[in-house]
C-alpha cells in the first residue's frame, strides 16, 4: 500500500480524487459493517455496488491502479446517496465527501457525457437552479399548465406533443406548484407575541418555495411558537446542494457564496440581516441541510469565504433539531384540539400518524429522535412507528430520473412498510421526498387516502388550534 | 500487517480463460466477475494494509455448484480462497493474486428450524445475527455475537471459530457446530459431525475444519445447536481506579461460583476515547471501565446481579450502575459498543489485534500493552472481554508513517512475546490468517506446528485451498 501516485505517466493534469485530501479514503478499515444498511449492495450482493467497495475504487483511481473510466462514473451514479453508510461507519468516514469528488471528477472527464444529458443538465443546473427569478418565473408557468382544465385541454389539442419526449414523461410527475411563494407568505422580519429569546434565519430552499411554499410559513409559525424571532431573507437561490450532490462542485460554490451573501457579514451593524445577531440559521430540507453544514469544507480553500463558511456551519440547524432543543414549542391544550378528523378522547380513534426520515436528515445531519419527539406531542393524534423508516424512499435527489429501476425498487420496499403501519398521515421533513411518497400513495389503493405532510406544518397546526 | 507476503508458490497457476468459462457454465455469466473495476472491491477483507486481487470472482447460486467449482479449480492447479462477507481481521478471506475468490453470500437459505432437537440448519452465506434472529422466532437462541454480526456470514464464523462478547458463559462459534458439509479439495462432498449431542463414530473431523480458514475445504452447509432464550437480563458498568481492582473484582465474582455472560473492559485511553466521541459521561480519570451482563431465569439473575454488584464494591469499584429498564441497559451498553468506533476514528489507520491470556494474566496484560505503547511512543488503546481473556489491544496510526509503522511492528513483535511468556495465545477470536502467521510458529514451537502441515498435505495435496495462510 502506498500514498498516492500524482498521476499515471503521460496524463498530464491529476483527477480530482488525485488531488484531494487522501486521508478521506484512506479512514476507511474496509470492516464492511456499511454493507448491510446500503440499497444497492441489497439488491445485488457485488461489492462494487457498496460503500466500501466504492471507496476501494475511488482509492484505485488515486492511486493510479484504475483508470477514471465510464464504468466508474456509472458506479458512482448507481449511488442513492442516502449515507445510511455514515451512520454505519465505525471509522467515521465522509463518505458524502467522496462521492460529490467522484462525481465531480467523472463529470470533469465527461464520462457519461451525452448530447442530451448536456442539455439537459446545463438547463437544469446551470440555467434554472442558478437563477432564482427564472425558476419562479417556469414555476408561475408550470402552474398554469397544471391547472387542470388547461392541463386537460393541452393534452386534448395535442399541444403536449410539441415537448420533448424526456419532459413529456416527466410531466406527470412534477411536484405541484403551489404560489403564492415563500416571499409572499412570509414578512422579511417577523416577531413573536411574546419577548423574542432569539433570532433566527430562515432558508426557503428552491424546490420547497415553489412547492411547498406553505411549509415555509409553517416553519415561521412554529419558530415564533418558540419564541424566536424570524429573518427571511427575499428572492432566495438554491443552496447548491443539488449542484453538489450531482458533481458540479465549482456551480456547488458559487451557489454557497451567493447563500452566505444574502446576509451582513459587518458585525457592527445590528440590522435584521446581520450575521452576527443571528443565533441559528433554519433549513427544514433534510436535503439541503445535510449539504448547507458543511460550507466549510466546500469554500475551505476560498481565502475570501473560508472563515465566513466555517461560521456558518456552526450556525446552521435543522428546523426539527433547533424547535425540538429550544424547547418553547408546545401543543394548543388538548381540549382545543379541533382537529377535523376525530377529536374523540380514545387515542384508538384518533388519526395514525407516522415519520418516515429523510436520509439527509437522519444520516446526514444526525437529525434521528427530535422530530419523532415532536410529532408524539401532539395531540391530536396517535403516532405508529414506521418500519425501516431511516431506509430510503428512492426519491433520493433526482434519483427517480437518473436511476428509475433502482428507484422504483426503493420505493416498493418503502410502500411495504407503509401498508404495514396503516397511517393515516405521514410526515417527512424533505420535499423530494414529501413529492415521492404524495405520488406514490396516490397510485396506491391501500393507501390512496393517506395525508403527505412536513412535521412542521403538523406542528404549525397544533399551535394555531 | 504488511510484514507477511501472501505471494503463493511460483507452482501455482492464474485463472486462464478456460477455467473461466467453465466456471461460468457452472454457475452462470452472470456470477462471474473478471473486470477490474468488479474485481477491485474484493481484493481486501476487514484486515488493515493488506491487497491481492483475484483473476475471477464467482458466486455459487446453489448448493450444488460448489463441489463442481471446486474440482474445476483444483483440476486447473488454480489457488481458491472462500469468502462470505469479508469482514475477516486476520486477512484469512484476502484472495491470491490471480486466483479464484468463491464467494458464498448468496448460498443463504435458512435450511430448517428443528424445535425438538434445538437446532437450526443454514447454508453457510447465512448472516450471524439472522441465525439468531430465526431461533429467537421459535424462543431460542444463537448465542455466538462477533462484532461484525449484522454483516459476517455464519461460513465465515465456522471458518475462523468467532467468538464475540458472551464467551465466558456460552463458549464461541465451535461449541454451537454439531455438523457440517465440507467440499474438499478434490471435489468430494462430505458430511461431519451428527445431530444427536452424543456421537463418538470415527474421529471428529467437523471439529478439523472449524477454524481451518478456508485451508482444508469448503463448507456448504451448516447445522447449529440452539439454547433456550433467556427470559431475563440485567446490565451494569463499574468504574475503577487500578486495573488489578477490576481484574480482581472479576476473579472474585467467578470465585463466589457466578459466570456473567458478557464481562467486558475499557482502558482508560479507551474510555477518553469514548467520552470525546459519544459524551456519556463516563469518568476519564478512571483506570479501568467494566460492562457486566447476567442472563437467565429473573430470580437468578436478580440474585447473580446483586452479588455481582457486592464483589464490585469489595473491590473499591468507584462507580457502579445498574440499569433498571432496557432503555437504560442499551445506554450503559453504548460505553462499549462505541469503544471501537471511538478509537477508529481517532487516526486512519486501526490496526485491530486480538491476544489472549489466561484471566489470572489479564491485568498484568492490559499493563503491558499501556507501557509498549508508552515505550514505542504509540497509542494503543486496549478494550475486550474480561471474562475470556481476551483483549484488543487497537493501533491508532497511520500506514503512510514508515517510522511509526516500524515502532507498530515492534511493540506488536513484544505484546505476542508477552502473551505467550504468560501462558495465552496469539489470536483469540480474528483467526492467524496472515496477519498472525509470523507469529505461529512462536506458539506451537513442538512438534504440533509440523502436524497442522500434515494435516494439511493430506487433505489439500496440491496447496491450493487458501495458500499461504496460517503457515507456509
Amino acid at each position: 500500500m502506498s500514498s498516492p501516485q500524482p498521476a499515471t505517466p503521460g496524463d498530464p493534469t491529476p483527477n480530482l480524487l488525485q488531488t484531494m485530501d487522501y486521508s478521506i479514503v484512506q479512514q476507511c478499515m474496509h470492516c464492511g459493517l456499511c454493507l448491510p444498511t446500503c440499497p444497492t449492495y441489497n439488491e445485488t450482493g457485488r461489492e462494487r455496488n457498496s460503500p466500501r467497495g466504492r471507496i476501494a475504487l475511488m482509492r484505485a483511481v488515486a492511486d493510479g491502479d484504475l483508470p477514471l473510466s465510464r464504468g466508474f462514473a456509472e458506479e458512482m451514479d448507481y449511488c442513492v446517496g442516502c449515507l445510511a453508510c455514515q451512520t454505519a461507519c465505525p471509522a467515521g468516514v465522509e463518505y458524502a465527501q467522496l462521492l460529490e469528488t467522484s462525481r465531480a471528477a467523472g463529470e470533469q472527464a465527461g464520462l457519461l457525457a451525452s448530447p442530451s444529458r448536456s442539455v439537459y443538465r446545463w438547463l437544469g443546473l446551470r440555467l434554472l437552479m442558478t437563477r432564482p427569478w427564472l425558476l419562479r418565473l417556469v414555476a408561475r408557468l408550470v402552474a398554469i399548465q397544471q391547472q387542470p382544465a388547461i392541463r386537460k385541454t393541452l393534452y386534448r389539442i395535442g399541444a403536449m406533443w410539441l415537448a420533448p419526449k424526456t419532459l413529456r414523461d416527466l410531466e406527470p410527475l412534477a411536484p405541484l406548484i403551489d404560489p403564492p411563494f415563500s416571499d409572499a407568505r412570509i414578512k422579511p422580519f417577523e416577531s413573536p407575541r411574546s419577548k423574542p429569546v432569539a433570532r433566527v434565519a430562515l432558508l426557503t430552499g428552491c424546490v420547497q418555495d415553489i412547492a411547498y411554499a406553505r411549509v415555509n410559513r409553517a416553519t415561521v409559525d412554529v419558530l415564533l411558537a418558540s419564541g424566536c424571532e424570524v429573518v427571511t431573507p427575499r428572492m432566495q437561490s438554491c443552496c447548491g446542494s443539488l449542484h453538489a450532490h450531482n458533481g458540479d462542485l465549482d456551480t456547488a460554490r458559487e451557489m454557497a457564496r451567493r447563500t452566505i451573501d444574502q446576509f451582513d457579514w459587518q458585525s457592527e451593524q445590528a440590522g435584521p440581516l446581520s450575521f452576527a445577531q443571528l443565533d441559528a440559521v433554519i433549513s427544514n430540507a433534510g436535503g439541503c441541510g445535510s449539504h448547507l453544514r458543511h460550507y466549510g469544507e466546500l469554500l475551505k480553500g476560498d481565502p475570501a469565504y473560508a472563515e465566513r463558511a466555517a461560521e456558518w456551519d456552526k450556525k446552521l440547524r435543522d428546523a426539527q433539531e433547533y424547535v425540538y432543543e429550544a424547547g418553547g414549542w408546545q401543543p394548543a391544550a388538548c381540549l382545543a384540539s379541533s382537529a377535523p378528523p376525530s377529536p374523540a378522547a380514545s387515542p384508538a380513534a384518533k388519526p395514525r400518524l407516522t415519520y418516515d426520515a429523510s436520509c439527509h436528515l437522519c444520516h446526514g445531519q444526525k437529525v434521528v429522535n427530535q422530530p419523532v419527539e415532536l410529532l408524539k406531542r401532539l395531540p391530536g393524534y396517535q403516532f405508529v412507528p414506521l418500519g425501516e423508516s431511516d431506509w430510503c424512499c428512492g426519491a433520493a435527489g433526482v434519483y427517480t430520473m437518473t436511476q428509475p429501476e433502482q428507484a422504483q425498487k426503493l420505493l416498493d420496499r418503502k410502500l411495504a412498510n407503509l401498508r404495514i403501519a396503516k397511517p393515516d398521515v405521514i410526515a417527512t421533513a424533505n420535499p423530494g421526498c414529501m413529492h415521492q411518497l404524495r405520488l406514490a400513495c396516490r397510485e396506491d389503493a391501500e393507501l390512496a387516502g393517506v395525508r403527505v405532510v412536513h412535521p412542521m406544518e403538523l406542528l404549525a397546526e397544533a399551535v394555531s388550534n | 500487517m504488511n510484514q507477511a507476503s501472501p505471494s503463493p508458490a511460483p507452482t501455482h497457476r492464474r485463472a486462464d480463460h478456460v477455467l473461466i468459462e467453465r466456471l461460468r457454465a457452472i454457475v452462470g455469466g452472470d456470477n462471474v466477475l473478471t473486470e477490474p473495476i468488479d474485481l477491485a472491491p474484493y481484493a481486501f477483507d476487514g484486515t488493515a494494509a493488506l491487497k491481492q486481487t483475484p483473476a475471477c470472482v464467482i458466486f455459487p447460486q446453489q448448493r450444488e455448484q460448489v463441489a463442481p467449482c471446486v474440482a474445476a479449480i483444483t483440476q486447473a492447479g488454480v489457488p481458491l480462497v472462500t469468502r462470505g462477507s469479508g469482514t475477516g481481521l486476520s486477512g484469512g478471506s484476502l484472495p491470491i493474486d490471480g486466483g479464484v475468490a468463491l464467494v458464498m453470500t448468496a448460498l443463504d437459505q435458512i435450511l430448517a428450524v428443528d424445535t425438538a432437537n434445538l437446532t437450526i440448519r443454514v447454508e453457510p452465506g447465512v448472516i450471524t445475527q439472522r441465525v439468531d434472529q430465526e431461533a429467537a422466532k421459535h424462543g431460542l437462541f444463537y448465542p455466538p455475537d462477533p462484532g461484525s454480526q449484522k454483516i459476517s456470514t455464519i461460513g465465515g464464523n465456522v471458518a475462523e471459530n468467532s467468538g464475540g462478547l458472551r464467551g465466558l458463559k456460552y463458549g464461541v462459534t465451535r461449541d454451537y457446530v454439531m455438523g457440517l458439509r465440507v467440499v474438499l479439495a478434490d471435489g468430494q462432498e462430505v458430511w461431519l459431525g451428527n445431530q444427536c449431542v452424543k456421537d463418538v463414530a470415527g474421529y471428529n473431523l467437523k471439529d478439523l475444519f472449524i477454524g481451518s480458514e478456508g485451508t482444508l475445504g469448503v463448507v456448504t452447509e451448516v447445522l447449529l445447536k440452539l439454547l433456550p432464550r433467556p427470559a431475563a437480563r440485567r446490565t451494569m458498568i463499574a468504574t475503577f481506579a487500578q486495573i488489578e481492582s477490576a481484574a480482581q473484582a472479576v476473579s472474585d465474582i467467578i470465585a463466589r461460583k457466578i459466570v456473567p455472560c458478557t464481562v467486558e473492559f475499557l482502558d482508560q485511553m479507551t474510555i477518553r476515547c469514548v467520552e470525546d466521541y459519544a459524551s456519556l459521561g463516563l469518568p476519564t480519570d478512571a483506570a479501568a471501565l467494566l460492562l457486566l451482563e447476567s442472563d437467565g431465569h429473573p430470580a437468578v439473575v436478580e440474585e447473580e446481579s446483586a452479588a455481582m454488584r457486592q464483589a464490585l464494591s469489595d473491590n473499591g469499584a468507584t462507580g457502579i450502575e445498574t440499569a433498571e429498564t432496557e432503555e437504560e441497559a442499551d445506554r450503559l451498553r453504548t460505553a462499549r459498543r462505541a469503544a471501537f468506533s471511538a478509537l477508529a476514528r481517532v487516526s486512519p489507520t486501526t490496526i485491530l489485534e486480538d491476544v489472549t491470556v489466561p484471566r489470572s494474566e489479564l491485568a498484568g496484560m492490559v499493563r503491558f500493552c499501556a507501557d509498549c505503547a508508552q515505550k514505542h511512543r504509540l497509542r494503543i488503546g486496549t478494550f475486550g472481554h474480561m471474562g475470556d481473556g481476551n483483549l484488543h489491544p487497537t493501533f491508532l496510526t497511520d500506514e503512510r508513517d514508515a517510522d511509526e509503522m516500524h515502532r507498530v511492528e515492534l511493540a506488536l513483535a513484544e505484546i505476542v512475546t508477552e502473551t505467550l511468556r504468560r501462558g495465552g495465545t496469539i489470536t483469540g477470536e480474528h483467526g492467524v490468517g496472515l496477519a498472525k502467521k509470523p507469529f505461529l510458529r512462536q506458539q506451537l514451537g513442538d512438534a504440533s506446528y509440523e502436524l497442522l502441515r500434515t494435516v494439511k498435505r493430506s487433505l489439500d495435496p496440491q496447496g491450493l485451498l487458501n495458500p499461504g495462510k496460517i503457515f507456509d
